[in-house]
C-alpha cells in the first residue's frame, strides 16, 4: 500500500456547524420533552445526561468516550440470550 | 468513481437498488449470509437461503454489470439454539466451493452469550479447516464493546487463521483501536442510527491512516442506504481528500482484502 496522503485542509467548522448545532437543539428539545411528560427518571435519558458531562472535556476523544459510557462493562459471556436486539444504553 | 460495496444483504432490497448502485458506480457486491428479518424455521430455510446468495443474487447482479460474492455461515442471531446451528454448519461444505464464496460469514456475537460464542468457535473450526477467509459481525450499542473484546480472544484459540484474513465489522471509535492493533482488518458501516455516519467514518479514516480498513452500507431489510459508501466517497471530496486515497478506501482496501481469496476476480 501507498504512503497516507493527509487531506487537504478544510475549512471543518464551515462544513459541520450548522448540522451539530440542528442535533444539539434536537437533543435540548427532547430532553425538555421527556422532562415535561415526567419520563426523565427513564436510565436511557440518565444515560445520555451522563454522557453530555463527556463533552466538555479538553481530550479530542469526546466520541469514544460517548460510546464507552454506554456500553456493557462486563467481560463473561451472559448465561442465555433472551432477546435479539439491543437498547442503545447498559443498565446495570 | 469505481467502488465496491462488500458488505450489503440484496435478498432484502430490490432490483432498482442494484440499479441504482450501478449508475452511482458499484462494480461488486458482498454479500455476508445474516439474518433476514425472521426467525427461519428450520435448516431448510437455510438451505434455500444459501442456494439464493449464491445461484440467484449473482444474476440479479450481472443484469446491471455488476459482481456478487456471497459469505457463508448462521449468523448470531439465530445461533442462541445450537441444535439448529449444527445443522447449517452442516451445509457449509456442499456451497463452500461454489464460484462466488469467499468465506465463512458473517459470524460473530449479537447478545454475547455462551451458546452464540461457542457457534462462533464452530465456525472458525470451519475457517481454519477449510482455509477460509472470515467476516465478522460485532454486537449493536452497548454490547458492541464487549462483544468485540470476547471475538479478539476467541480469535486467539485458532492460531492458524492469520490475523490479515479476518475483517472485524461494524467498529466504531471505541473499537477500532482494539481491532486494528490486533492486526486485524476493520470495517465501517454506514447506518443510520445504531452505527456510523459519514463524517465520523472519515474521521476514523484518517485517525489510522485508512490502514486495513473497508467501509460499507450493510443495506438490508431495515432502514438503510445502498448508496452510503458513494455518498461517504463524496463527503470525503468535501473534506479534501484525494481521489487516490478516496480510491484506497472504496476500491483498493476491498480488493486487497477479499482478494486473498483467488474467486474474488473482478
Ligand atoms: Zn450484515
Amino acid at each position: 500500500m501507498p504512503d497516507w496522503t493527509p487531506p487537504t485542509p478544510v475549512n471543518l467548522v464551515d462544513l459541520g456547524f450548522m448540522d451539530s448545532r440542528s442535533k444539539l437543539i434536537d437533543l435540548a428539545a427532547f430532553l425538555d420533552r421527556v422532562q415535561k411528560a415526567g419520563q426523565d427518571g427513564d436510565f436511557r435519558v440518565q444515560a445520555l445526561k451522563n454522557a453530555l458531562t463527556l463533552l466538555s472535556q479538553d481530550k479530542p476523544q469526546r466520541a469514544k468516550d460517548v460510546l464507552l459510557s454506554f456500553s456493557d462493562p462486563s467481560t463473561e459471556p451472559i448465561a442465555k440470550a433472551t432477546m435479539q436486539g439491543a437498547i442503545g444504553a447498559f443498565k446495570a | 468513481m469505481n467502488y465496491i460495496e462488500p458488505h450489503g444483504h440484496m435478498v432484502s432490497r430490490t432490483t432498482d437498488d442494484y440499479e441504482r448502485m450501478a449508475l452511482a458506480g458499484c462494480q461488486a457486491i458482498c454479500e455476508p449470509a445474516f439474518w433476514a428479518g425472521f426467525d427461519r424455521a428450520s435448516a431448510d430455510g437455510f438451505y434455500d437461503y444459501f442456494r439464493q446468495i449464491t445461484e440467484y443474487e449473482p444474476k440479479r447482479a450481472a443484469k446491471f454489470g455488476i459482481k456478487h460474492f456471497s459469505w457463508l455461515c448462521i449468523n448470531p442471531k439465530e445461533a442462541e439454539d445450537t441444535k439448529l446451528a449444527e445443522e447449517v454448519i452442516a451445509l457449509i461444505p456442499q456451497f463452500i466451493d461454489k464460484p462466488g464464496v469467499l468465506g465463512i460469514g458473517e459470524i460473530g456475537l449479537n447478545k454475547n452469550s455462551r451458546n452464540e460464542l461457542a457457534i462462533f468457535e464452530r465456525h472458525l473450526q470451519v475457517a481454519q479447516d477449510y482455509d477460509q477467509l472470515v467476516l465478522i459481525h460485532t454486537p449493536h450499542l452497548e454490547d458492541k464493546l464487549k462483544g468485540t473484546r470476547l471475538i479478539v480472544e476467541a480469535l486467539k484459540n485458532f492460531p492458524k487463521i492469520k490475523p490479515e484474513r479476518v475483517i472485524i465489522d461494524h467498529v466504531e471509535e471505541h473499537t477500532i483501536d482494539h481491532v486494528l492493533d490486533h492486526g486485524f482488518w476493520a470495517g465501517i458501516t454506514l447506518y443510520p442510527e445504531s452505527k456510523c455516519t459519514p463524517n465520523r467514518a472519515i474521521d476514523m479514516l484518517e485517525h489510522r491512516h485508512a490502514e486495513r480498513i473497508w467501509m460499507n452500507s450493510a443495506c438490508d431489510w431495515g432502514v438503510s442506504d445502498p448508496l452510503a459508501v458513494p455518498k461517504t466517497m463524496q463527503a470525503m471530496r468535501h473534506r479534501g481528500w484525494t481521489p487516490e486515497m478516496i480510491q484506497r478506501v472504496a476500491w483498493d482496501n476491498p480488493k486487497a482484502f477479499m482478494g486473498q481469496c483467488e474467486k474474488f476476480t473482478l
